[in-house]
């Protein structure tokens, strides 16, 4: 059994740093006696400080000690926590802190990542040369607010509790019992806040002439309670991810991999363009298109270009297959072009306007086309896919490409298609290439 | 042989895996989103962890926090994310901190063309942060390669002790090709050096400049320590100035002196060639084209393809320019990598940028006319 330690505060550099009355010497030695009385393995404590006077003190224990950007103590604590859960980690954090680091407060607590935060408030940046901070009440006066505070003070609790922080505590530096409740809060296994009211006697004591008995009035005066605020416990972050993710079924199967077991008929780099619209599943379509030609020995890529209101207007993929490695991946001049909605045609009018003679349009025929050097294909993909599913146009229009230009064989789009799509939908798409085939044929 | 037909950004989840990462913070921003969805379907499985943090800030800072803890880690944003990022990647070199940061480079400024791809932000990842320190920049040009290069970067991080870049464009990152990635020769997995358990423990101790000091966990068997502020190897505050210039020179060594082992090229040189095409990224790929027209006219001509963008594989570069009366460097930005070519090149030789930011890649055909090559 390990000895009792008797302090976790250590003097190897030197006793604490701060200015003779600051609140923050009170403080940390109350977290030392909350420490004393719960006996963590100082292998398990991670001490977290941030930029400000207070993110001075993290070195001075006995324990892990990490000390980070501006604010952002709560970020690495949650980091840390999260990698390693039976860790205790303390966070001790200003006013200032809480500013800057707004956000991380608010979804700390929302989160409940089981940290310890507390904050030593003392209404301005010591460290920098007392100006006013979040907290600073209104009135008061800083080197920033020199004719008096006009901003309003932030509820660091309030907020806190809103966000929906289980355990909360405000009290000042002097209460007697400020090392049990730093140790309560340690005992959460959640979230929990201690917003720790105190004295910076190098700058907002001076200049607001504040006494020790002036903090709970001035808690009253902004209609602010002391003690603990709320207690609450819910499950932890960390736990419920580890739990729901045990219970969770295992990650989804490996994709089948594509073999490349069937000849084609290209010679060089081939660029095939699908234009349509939103929801007609033609990325999808084209993917199993592209995959076929994996399928067929060929080499492939596929871009997609949609807007960001994903359920809106156009949906444009380009797909190419090459008998050799793909190295510029746009098609500047497509070999062929396949344009089944007016949302479609309405993106592409100006390259289907610039193809050459070349290139093959296919079109949904009953889509006004501009004039164009291609060879053009009409077919009924619309009224073809209705019969089937709305949902299998692409590989409907595509079937058609395929038996038109016989770029490889029918086998590989059938046997992308039947491996790689679930059953239900696969034999739907089947059908659906059928169709493709036999509107080209007829 | 296995085939499958993969975006980039689904590579660099792979890639990661494969290297044992088991943390991923990330915050959604195009065109890099999708490698937090890919983390997210593919970590917890293997019980790792992956969040989507309140915003970039907190992204990196988990990030750090879970790396300090042992985790091997990745985070994943775009341009604009990285300029949140920046402040935590100093504190990431300054606390030698391994991790790997993944830059899906979109057209910018700002929110700019936000689903569009470019390569603006190379001179932005080598100097995003304060201090000016040395940076390691990884930059695949194929699907394969962000697998082959996360995967690397990682190795890097867990070695250097270093934030690693992977930058990469929307044109590879959302671009599906069909690619065997078990074929894909990897070298051998690096993990950090860890303490000896019952030795005494100085998180930054190092005795040759460019050393990496060993690393323990914070919650291991040495009460570690870690701090954004100049210290000693103890990692208690510095003052004295030749103190901080050690660990300076320490931080720049470690990067600098490994800068000829770090370098990772593909060659294309011509005997006789006197023109050079420097490239990297997607747009090294439409070099390749342009090469192969070129030289089908009769033209002689060499290759240079950088995955290493930083540090600069100078001596490669050096070599590569010897004999060469012209260079040509296609980027999908205004001028950016040219400029570290121009101050190694000699002098008199001629150098062409070929320049775009339309969101367009950079076809063969306008290297081959901008380039003077036809």
């Amino acid at each position: 059994m390990n000895a009792v330690v008797e302090t976790f505060l250590t003097d190897e550099i030197g006793p604490l740093p701060f200015c003779p009355g600051c609140g923050h010497d009170r403080l940390i030695k109350a977290l030392d006696k909350a420490l004393v009385k719960l006996q963590p393995d100082p292998k398990k404590l991670v001490i977290v400080t941030d930029i400000g006077c207070i993110g001075l003190a993290d070195r001075y224990f006995v324990a892990h000690a990490f000390h980070g950007l501006h604010g952002r103590s709560i970020t690495y604590a949650c980091g840390l926590k999260l990698a390693r859960p039976e860790l205790t980690v303390v966070v001790l954090k200003g006013d200032g802190g809480c500013g800057i680091g707004g956000a991380h407060l608010l979804n700390v607590a929302r989160r409940n990542i089981g940290i310890t935060l507390i904050v030593a408030n003392n209404f301005n940046y010591g460290m920098t040369g007392g100006q006013h901070s979040v907290t600073t009440p209104t009135g008061g006066l800083t080197a920033t607010t020199p004719l008096g505070n006009i901003e309003g003070a932030m509820d660091l609790c309030g907020i806190t509790i809103a966000a929906g922080a289980p355990w909360v505590y405000r009290g000042t530096g002097f209460d007697r019992d400020l090392a049990d409740r730093i140790a309560d809060a340690i005992r959460q296994p959640g979230f929990a806040m201690l917003d720790i009211w105190d004295m910076c006697t190098a700058y907002y004591l001076p200049r607001n002439q504040l006494k020790k008995k002036d903090l709970t009035g001035m808690m009253q005066g902004l209609g602010l309670q002391a003690g603990i605020l709320t207690d609450r416990p819910r499950p932890e972050y960390g736990e419920q991810y580890r739990e729901m993710h045990a219970n969770a079924q295992q990650a989804a199967p490996a994709r089948p991999l594509i073999s490349a077991k069937y000849a084609h008929a290209i010679k060089r780099q081939t660029g095939i363009v699908i234009a349509g619209s939103a929801g007609q599943k033609i990325r999808t379509a084209a993917a199993l298109f592209a995959q076929a030609g994996m399928f067929a020995s060929l080499e492939a890529t596929q871009k997609d270009d949609y807007p960001i209101t994903v359920m809106t207007g156009h949906s444009i993929t380009e797909v190419i297959l090459s008998p050799e490695r793909i190295d510029y991946t746009a098609i500047d001049a497509p070999d062929y072009f396949v344009v089944i909605s007016e949302d479609g045609l309405h993106k592409s009018r100006d390259r289907i306007a610039r193809l050459n003679a070349n290139a093959t349009l296919y079109a949904e025929e009953s889509l006004d086309l501009p004039a164009t050097e291609a060879r053009v294909v009409r077919l009924p993909f619309i009224a073809t896919a209705k019969k089937i599913s709305r949902l299998s146009i692409g590989i409907v229009a595509l079937g058609s490409v395929l038996a038109d230009s016989g770029l490889f064989p029918m086998d590989a789009f059938q046997e992308s298609i039947s491996t790689l799509q679930k059953k239900a939908i696969a034999d739907t798409n089947l059908q659906a290439l059928e169709a493709g085939v036999a509107i080209l044929r007829e | 042989m296995g085939l499958e037909f993969l975006e980039g950004n689904e590579a660099i989840a792979r890639g990661a895996m494969r290297a044992n990462c088991n943390f991923f913070a990330g915050y959604p921003i195009t065109p890099s989103s999708s490698i937090l969805q890919h983390m997210l379907n593919l970590l917890p499985h293997s019980g790792g962890i992956a969040i989507q943090a309140e915003d970039e800030i907190a992204s990196i800072g988990f990030c750090i926090g879970a790396a300090m803890a042992g985790s091997k880690v990745l985070t994943a944003t775009s341009g604009p994310g990285i300029s949140l990022y920046s402040e935590n990647i100093g504190l990431a070199i300054i606390g030698e901190t391994p991790m790997v940061i993944v830059n899906v480079q979109r057209q910018g400024p700002a929110t700019g063309s936000a689903t569009k791809g470019a390569e603006g932000d190379i001179q932005f990842t080598r100097w995003c942060t304060s201090g000016g320190l040395p940076m390691i920049v990884l930059s695949p040009a194929t699907v394969g390669e962000a697998y082959e290069l996360t995967y690397r970067a990682f190795n890097l991080s867990e070695q250097y002790r270093v934030p690693v870049f992977l930058l990469t464009n929307k044109e590879i990152g959302l671009t599906r090709e069909s690619v065997d990635l078990d074929a894909i020769t990897l070298p051998s997995l690096v993990e950090r050096t860890r303490a000896v358990v019952d030795e005494e423990y100085l998180p930054y101790y190092f005795e040759q400049s460019s050393a990496v000091p060993v690393f323990s966990d914070f919650g291991g068997e040495h009460l570690a320590r870690f701090t954004t502020s100049t210290h000693d190897k103890a990692g208690f505050l510095a003052t004295s100035p030749p103190l901080i210039q050690e660990m300076i020179d320490h931080y720049a060594a470690k990067v600098d002196e490994a800068a000829d082992e770090l370098a990772l090229v593909k060659e294309d040189f011509q005997d006789g060639a006197d023109t050079l095409v420097v490239s990297y990224g997607i747009t090294s790929r439409s070099a390749a084209v342009a090469v192969r027209e070129a030289r089908a006219m009769g033209v002689k001509i060499s290759a240079l393809c950088l995955q290493t963008l930083y540090p600069v594989p100078a001596r490669v570069l050096i070599s590569a320019m010897d004999g060469i009366r012209k260079i040509i460097v296609p980027e999908m930005n205004m001028g950016q990598y040219i400029l570290e070519v121009e101050r190694l090149a000699p002098d008199g030789v001629e150098i062409i940028g070929v320049n775009k930011m339309d969101t367009t890649l950079i076809s063969p055909d306008e290297i081959l006319e901008r380039g003077g090559l036809r």
